[in-house]
């Protein structure tokens, strides 16, 4: 039926003007105008807003803003933390995927709840619990304070806690799908005499490539922005354990406007980068269908 | 031999390899630090465990937090499902556009739409101004807080939303309209019904996801104690003095409101199944 309606047509059917269409129509525009309109005050201003401020005082100043030592460390800093966290991260995600979708075992919900327990709890919490373990008063504190070993205010606090975090983001994109994909082609392999890693490379891979491409940038994008964690396990050393999302706190913090906006617009870029390309999967993934 | 085996038997290879990898993993990164919490927050004794607790600037955050929290999800239930009915109902230049920038919230950094709705919402700034001549300051107030965390909200309402709307069954509100059904009626007695599992998920996905929100709120909010100061905030300022007792008292009463809102969430999701079954049989 719906073959035999014109293309250009199938739009304005899809919307089916009622009874009384004048009713209708202002209803529908009431309700577009409705939703721009909130979308525009609480999204579009913001975003606009970063890069305004960014270059209100003129490229000069934003390209300055850049050559100030503690920015370009903090940018380093957070280049470092997501280079080690994101590869883990996809590590645990492939193999969280394929323990949970292809095998059936006893306490497989409490796993796939401890996967989801880092999105349900404040990130501020998420980093306090690694005070309560290496800090000065901590259960490991003392042991490492004698072992001369700091994980707190230094780096590898920032990397667990930003592990911890955005460990979730791979693994929940990879199990649904690897679920819902099933298991056919991976027995045929093994049955015909794959072996296991050929098997995984050539025939799992591939098949969750999109996803698992998905995946990886979000958890990219959200280690890279991470601020809440971090804050608390950074200790605010400045040149040292600020990422640029502590860089951003404090510059804004010293009324400095132009340098915390300028090292928003980085981070803002990032983000639409990251929905560009998951905009791309997901027609990628609409036109394989 | 299939007896002997704690998973049941399958010809994949590499049970033993990516569940022990697993395992450590989420023990090491969840399952240890989350015990450190709770070990400390029961090192204390009820006594001093209550005082912190019920402090009068602890209470001063809970109200903050849960109330901005709640406000900001009901606005969501409003206007997420407008933008999610637009989304799915209507084809309008641009669609797709909007469609891709809800996910916005979700994929920037909480210190920059922090720094940016600040700005925006300043006396001084683009909306903040306008809102300021009819005597409405939003930053460093509690709608300030609000403001924030119904940008946070969001998403998760939209995209829970997105779904059950495309399964409302039109030729329902058709023969609904066809036999004279106004059109409240219709949205009442057919739409509502069909999308309320997926609204109350959103709602306290939204909501859960507020209550624990830092960084775009402590921007935007005044950080006053008892007045706008947010329950996350509460447990910074309680770790940099080093009072991690404290700060693990006031953890725990948010860990528990978590369990409770994800245990909320899994009955909703059961009972939305049963009601499904129930209408289908």
């Amino acid at each position: 039926m719906a073959g035999d309606i014109p293309l250009a047509l199938r739009d304005e059917f899809a919307t089916r003007p009622g009874r009384d269409t004048i009713v209708t129509a202002l209803v529908r525009w009431g309700l577009i105008a409705a939703c721009l309109a909130f979308l525009a005050a609480l999204l579009l201003a913001p975003l606009a807003m970063v890069f305004a401020a960014a270059f209100e005082h003129g490229l000069a100043a934003y390209w300055r803003s850049f050559s100030d030592p503690d920015t370009r460390a903090s940018i380093r800093l957070t280049l470092i933390t997501a280079a080690v966290v994101v590869p883990l991260n996809t590590m645990f995600g492939l193999a969280a995927a394929w323990c949970i979708a292809k095998f059936e075992f006893p306490g497989k919900s409490f796993l796939v709840t401890l996967i989801d327990l880092p999105l349900a709890i404040s990130p501020v919490i998420s980093g306090m619990m690694f005070v309560l373990l290496f800090g000065l008063q901590g259960w490991f504190g003392a042991w490492l304070q004698d072992h001369d070993i700091s994980i707190i205010f230094a780096l590898p606090g920032i990397i667990l806690a930003t592990m911890l975090v955005t460990f979730p983001y791979v693994a929940r994109e990879l199990i649904p799908l690897m679920q819902q994909l099933g298991n056919d082609e991976e027995e045929a392999a093994i049955t015909m005499g794959a072996g296991a890693w050929m098997t995984f490379f050539r025939v799992t891979l591939p098949k969750v490539r999109w996803g698992l491409i998905y995946g990886v940038i979000l958890c990219n994008a959200r280690a890279m922005g991470e601020f809440g964690a971090v804050s608390v396990v950074s200790g605010h050393i400045r040149g040292l354990t600020n990422t640029m999302p502590l860089t951003i706190e404090i510059l804004y913090n010293e009324y400095n406007f132009v340098g915390a906006f300028a090292v928003a617009s980085l981070l803002t870029l990032l983000a639409v980068v990251t929905l560009v390309i998951k905009s791309l999967i997901e027609r990628a993934g609409y036109e394989r269908r | 031999m299939a007896g002997s085996r704690f998973h049941q038997p399958s010809v994949l290879p590499g049970f033993g390899l990516t569940f022990g990898f697993t395992t450590f993993f989420l023990s090491a990164l969840v399952l240890l630090p989350l015990a450190a919490l709770v070990f400390m927050a029961a090192s204390m004794s009820w006594g001093e465990l209550l005082r912190v607790v019920t402090s009068a600037r602890a209470v001063g955050s809970y109200r903050l937090s849960f109330g901005a929290s709640l406000l900001a999800a009901s606005i969501n239930l409003v206007f997420g499902f407008v933008i999610a009915w637009t989304l799915v109902r209507y084809r309008f230049p641009g669609r797709k556009l909007v469609d891709a920038l809800i996910d916005m919230p979700f994929a920037l950094p909480t210190a920059v739409s922090g720094i940016a709705l600040t700005s925006v919402f300043a006396q001084n700034g683009w909306i903040g101004r306008y809102l300021s001549l009819l005597g409405i300051q939003v930053a460093y107030t509690w709608i300030g807080v609000t403001v924030a965390l119904t940008l946070i909200g969001m998403p998760f309402m939209v995209r829970t939303l997105q779904p059950a709307i495309t399964e409302v069954q039109r030729d329902l509100e058709d023969a609904a309209e066809t036999l004279g059904a106004g059109r409240f009626y219709v949205f009442r007695r057919i739409i509502l019904p069909t999308v309320l599992p997926a609204m109350l998920t959103g709602f306290a996905l939204a909501f859960a996801r507020a209550v624990g929100e830092y960084g775009s709120v402590i921007f935007i909010a005044g950080n006053i104690p008892r007045k706008t100061e947010i329950t996350p905030l509460l447990i910074v300022i309680h770790l940099q003095e080093f009072d991690y007792r404290g700060a693990a008292a006031l953890g725990s009463v948010m860990l528990v409101m978590s369990f409770v809102v994800l245990l909320t969430i899994n009955l909703i999701h059961t009972w939305g199944r049963r009601r499904l079954v129930a209408a289908a049989c």
